[in-house]
């Protein structure tokens, strides 16, 4: 398989009081770079849409067809009980064609085989998703949080959200990508968002570190079948926060590290800590031109690579958070703002919902 | 001997048109391959006292002299070459084991010239080092394990014992004795004025160099000479010597002609006396023995200095280096069958050991393969000839190399190969007086300073043309290489596409 | 002001800088051309007894014996420099007698030689300073 470099246009929007808001909102920014994307991958990831089963793993899967399928769902019933499953609802639209078999399943983590793992659960749900996606040969599970979903397709992404019905789910965040890649792999699993649990990463750039991050990344049991960047970065996310338990901004001080030049001139306390992580972690430095905008459980960030080599924009109105390449993408769904900004190279956006933040100085 | 079998390989072509009878060529020849001829006003030469060395010739005022290739020549022969006969002359002659210096020179593929570095076009930027930064700096040493907070979750800074270099290269061990007092003050004072580190060797470390010691890493090798506890108190890393590409499986031998004054001093044994280094160390016969060594010298110097093992570049290196790896080093360097010295037997330079490139590819897999590469770093040597080998090297996982040979020849030496005879006419090795002096470590320091900042620059320039601008991001990164003209197997073992692909 | 200086530890005995001094004064571009079948007398000479070798040239003292010594005024010490004007001297050779380093020295046309530190050649700097391989001899500003 070969690397995709692509050029893409990415948007986020999050409520940070938590309130949900319909996903047509997201479509209509992303639609407004239409000329950044070339029809060739399209997605979105909207978080509170699933409040019903909020405390199962919602399992997107896309299958090339039937046997696939039966295989790919024998595995899941030995591993988890399955709530609900269904055919993910979409609508026929004709610039959307060669769908795969798309299935949504709500599940638990068998108590047994949770146990005989000597895993915890996400550690579980984490191995299960990566065994499917290397070991099942026609199955590609694309989503796999709580409460969160990914919905991606060959397409302009207007017309993806057109497809999945996006207007008719709500959530307090959601995120999207219009792909512009520079050949045609042409296949669904390859579009963005990539999500790994509840993390999702919309993603514009190349990054030249791309085999050096790889092959660090798969030490620790990460397997990188798509080569591409989005993937790589999915997955050190994961690792640095969930596994090795970084904090976001400590996360944005690794994939974007000061220079060392920058650091030396911060005072001491702050200075140790950023020589340590990038002592320690500099394997996972992003380098070259990128935008990312992550999406997790109860928040979003937004960081641009160093140099600030790629454009992206953050706007506020009340409660409400907007980030997209370019401006024209937040204007076009509020037009009026509170404050417009453009956040520097290597320094992390973080927004979190007050809700958690509450939280946060209770605990 | 009545009969002489050998004719001079090369030539002295004395140009008598611009030769103006100076006779600096006679007064720079340790050799004496030049007299004057006072009665007929002419300078002549003898051919076969000729080294190929270049002293007169680099020295001669009117470029009178040339060293040409003799063509003189046996009967063509495709299986006995005129260097194989030569051999069997000396050996019929001498009885005695080949000796030779410097690095294998035979007829073996070389990785590195086999391999293109990438560049951005179109979908990323190329980044322009003049105009923005660009990052060489890099650390050696195992990366911490486990993060650690104070009370207010701020991350605690407790990083293992590490070295910090301002670019990816450092002299290789080469022993005071082995080369001059000269050379290594060059090195020493190069070193610290980049911020890099030079080696020691198995000879200790002259009392006059302590003050280079931030910049020094101690060697302890199996002879154990000149090592002490304020030898190893005063370096900034220690290396365990096991191996050396030039000669694995072997040990080192400075004869005794050479145990003069400082270096006897320095080495801790009488002069006069043969230096002989055992083939093993004496106290490690195998990995667990290695292990009470690491944490010996830790010991001894509080487990602030990280501990290098050099291994020489063998078939079972990835192997050898994953229970290194294991065993509390916090850096394993590997020496490449091409790694030079001072002396060797020539069999064993040309015909044991493998290409530092292949070595090295298997390596940084093996350690990602069982999860351990984050526990070391890896250092190799043995040929790094350019900028381009460096970044070669990074690219298929060394966070460092070592350069000896390269560093030598920016002192003058021009490669002669003959090290072993001790009378190194540009002063490097050698520890006769009159000619250590045309050493002059003003000078020396200098070159090696001039050579490693030309380096640093066009390490910059194809980090920038790669989109790169910091150097971790280039450590095994091995998409950015390509080779040319290599069968699959290689392309597997070196973990890179063919160009093209 | 700046002098000819030598270290005698890392001066090699090589005797090129008295090459170097002679084909300064020559103004011809090719050495070989320029002192081919020449006998030359230059103005640094190396000295050595014993393994210890140094060149030696004119100091440029600040209070010149040979000046003091010369009769018809043919040397004389500008910003420094001790110059002599050949068309003036007559080879008496009070200044080489009086030169307590044997840096004046004759020549075959009856005046007298010494550095001058390169100010008359082509090169306009000393030559010997350049030439040497192994920064031997150099050309600084030390303290007077």
């Amino acid at each position: 398989m070969f690397r995709n470099p692509s050029g893409c246009a990415i948007s986020g929007i999050i409520s940070t009081s938590g309130r949900r808001f319909s996903g047509k909102i997201i479509v209509d920014s992303i639609a407004a770079m239409r000329e950044r994307s070339n029809g060739l991958g399209g997605g979105f990831a909207g978080y509170g849409i699933y409040p019903e089963y909020k405390d199962y793993y919602a399992l997107h899967i896309f299958y090339n067809d039937k046997l696939s399928k039966k295989e790919c769902e024998n595995f899941l019933e030995e591993h988890f009980d399955i709530i609900n499953l269904s055919k993910i609802p979409t609508r026929k639209v004709k610039e959307i064609t060669d769908e795969p078999l798309i299935w949504r399943y709500f599940v638990t983590p068998l108590p047994t085989k949770l146990a005989d793992s000597q895993l915890d659960e996400r550690e579980f749900v984490v191995k299960c998703v990566l065994r499917i996606n290397t070991a099942i040969d026609g199955a590609y599970v694309f989503s796999s949080g709580k409460n969160m979903g990914v919905f991606k397709a060959v397409g302009y992404p207007e017309d993806v959200g057109r497809f999945y019905r996006l207007d008719e789910y709500e959530g307090y965040c959601f995120t999207a990508h219009g792909r512009y890649p520079t050949n045609t792999p042409g296949w669904w699993g390859g579009a963005h968002p990539f999500a790994l649990l509840d993390y999702s990463v919309v993603h514009n750039g190349e990054i030249s570190s791309y085999d050096a991050n790889r092959r660090a990344i798969e030490m620790y049991g990460y397997k990188c079948t798509l080569l591409t960047d989005t993937e790589v970065i999915t997955y050190i996310i994961d690792y640095l926060h969930r596994v090795r338990g970084l904090t976001l901004d400590e996360i944005c001080h690794v994939l974007a590290a000061p220079f060392w030049s920058t650091i030396e001139g911060k005072p001491q306390e702050e200075r140790d800590e950023l020589e340590f992580l990038r002592y320690t972690f500099g394997s996972y430095l992003l380098n070259g031109p990128f935008s990312i905008i992550v999406g997790f459980e109860g928040g979003l960030m937004a960081l641009n690579d160093r140099l600030k080599l790629r454009s992206m924009v953050v706007g506020q109105k009340d409660d409400m958070f907007y980030v997209a390449s370019e401006e024209a993408a937040i204007r076009v769904v509020q037009s009026d703002l509170d404050r417009v900004w453009a956040p520097k190279g290597g320094e992390g956006v973080i927004i979190t919902l007050k809700e958690q933040e509450n939280l946060a100085k209770a605990g | 001997m009545a009969v002489d079998y050998l004719y001079p390989e090369y030539e002295i072509i004395r140009n008598y048109d611009r030769c103006i009878n100076c006779r600096v060529c006679e007064r720079q020849c340790s050799n004496e391959a030049h007299e004057y001829l006072g009665d007929m006003g002419k300078m002549v030469s003898d051919d076969a006292k000729c080294v190929n060395c270049h002293r007169c010739v680099s020295l001669c005022p009117t470029r009178a002299l040339k060293i040409v290739k003799s063509d003189h020549t046996f009967k063509a022969n495709a299986n006995w070459d005129a260097a194989k006969i030569r051999e069997i002359y000396k050996q019929a002659a001498s009885g005695g084991v080949l000796l030779s210096s410097m690095g294998n020179p035979e007829n073996f593929p070389v990785y590195f010239d086999k391999m293109v570095i990438n560049a951005s076009q179109v979908t990323n930027p190329s980044i322009d080092p003049l105009r923005e930064p660009m990052e060489t700096r890099i650390h050696l040493g195992a990366k911490p394990s486990k993060i650690e907070r104070d009370k207010n979750g701020r991350i605690r800074k407790n990083l293992p014992p590490h070295l910090k270099l301002s670019m990816p290269v450092m002299f290789s061990a080469m022993s005071f004795g082995s080369i001059s007092y000269n050379a290594h003050e060059s090195l020493a004072r190069a070193a610290a004025e980049l911020g890099i580190y030079y080696n020691t060797g198995e000879g200790g470390l002259h009392e006059d160099l302590y003050k280079y010691g931030s910049n020094t890493i101690v060697q302890v090798a199996s002879g154990r000479f000149g090592v002490h506890r304020k030898y190893l108190d005063s370096g900034a890393a220690i290396e365990i010597k096991m191996g050396q590409g030039a000669k694995p499986g072997i040990g080192g031998h400075l004869p005794g002609k050479k145990i003069v004054g400082d270096i006897s001093r320095t080495r801790m044994i009488p002069e006069g006396t043969d230096a002989i280094s055992p083939a093993p160390h004496h106290d490690i016969y195998s990995i667990e023995d290695l292990r009470q060594l690491v944490y010996s010298l830790k010991e001894a110097t509080r487990y602030t200095k990280p501990v290098i093992v050099k291994i020489a570049a063998v078939h079972n290196v990835a192997a050898i280096a994953s229970g290194i790896a294991r065993s509390g080093a916090d850096i394993i360097a590997i020496d490449g069958f091409r790694g030079g010295t001072g002396a060797a037997p020539t069999r064993i330079r040309d015909h044991v050991g493998i290409p530092i490139e292949l070595a090295l590819a298997s390596v940084d897999k093996r350690l990602r393969d069982e999860g351990i590469r984050d526990n070391v770093s890896i250092v190799v040597g043995g040929s790094i000839r350019s900028s381009a080998d460096v970044v070669k090297a990074v690219a298929l996982g060394a966070d460092c190399v070592y350069i000896g040979t390269a560093a030598l020849i920016a002192l003058g030496c021009h490669l002669c190969r003959n090290c072993h005879t001790g009378k190194c006419n540009w002063g490097i090795a050698t520890q006769r007086e009159d000619l250590v002096k045309r050493l002059n470590p003003d000078i020396g320091y200098k070159r090696v300073v001039n050579l490693m900042t030309a380096w640093q620059h066009e390490i910059k320039e194809m980090m920038g043309g790669m989109g790169i601008n910091a150097i971790e991001s280039l450590r095994g990164n091995r998409l950015m290489l390509r080779g040319v003209g290599l069968n699959e197997k290689e392309l597997e073992i070196l973990g890179i596409k063919h160009a093209g692909e | 002001m700046k002098r000819v200086y030598v270290n005698e530890k890392w001066c090699l005995a090589c005797h090129l800088c008295e090459y170097y001094c002679a084909f300064a004064s020559t103004g011809e571009k090719d050495m070989a051309r320029a002192l081919k079948n020449v006998k030359i007398r230059p103005r640094i000479r190396v000295e050595e007894l014993g393994g210890i070798s140094f060149a030696v040239s004119c100091r440029h003292c600040d209070d010149p014996l040979c000046v003091k010594g010369c009769i018809t005024g043919a040397l004389t010490r500008v910003d420094g420099v001790i110059m002599i004007d050949s068309d003036r001297c007559i080879g008496c050779y009070t200044c080489i007698l009086c030169c307590p380093f044997g840096a004046v020295s004759p020549t075959e046309h009856g005046a007298v030689q010494k550095c001058e530190l390169c100010i008359r050649t082509t090169a306009g700097t000393p030559q010997c300073v350049q030439g040497c391989p192994n920064g031997t001899i150099v050309f600084e500003e030390r303290g007077e």
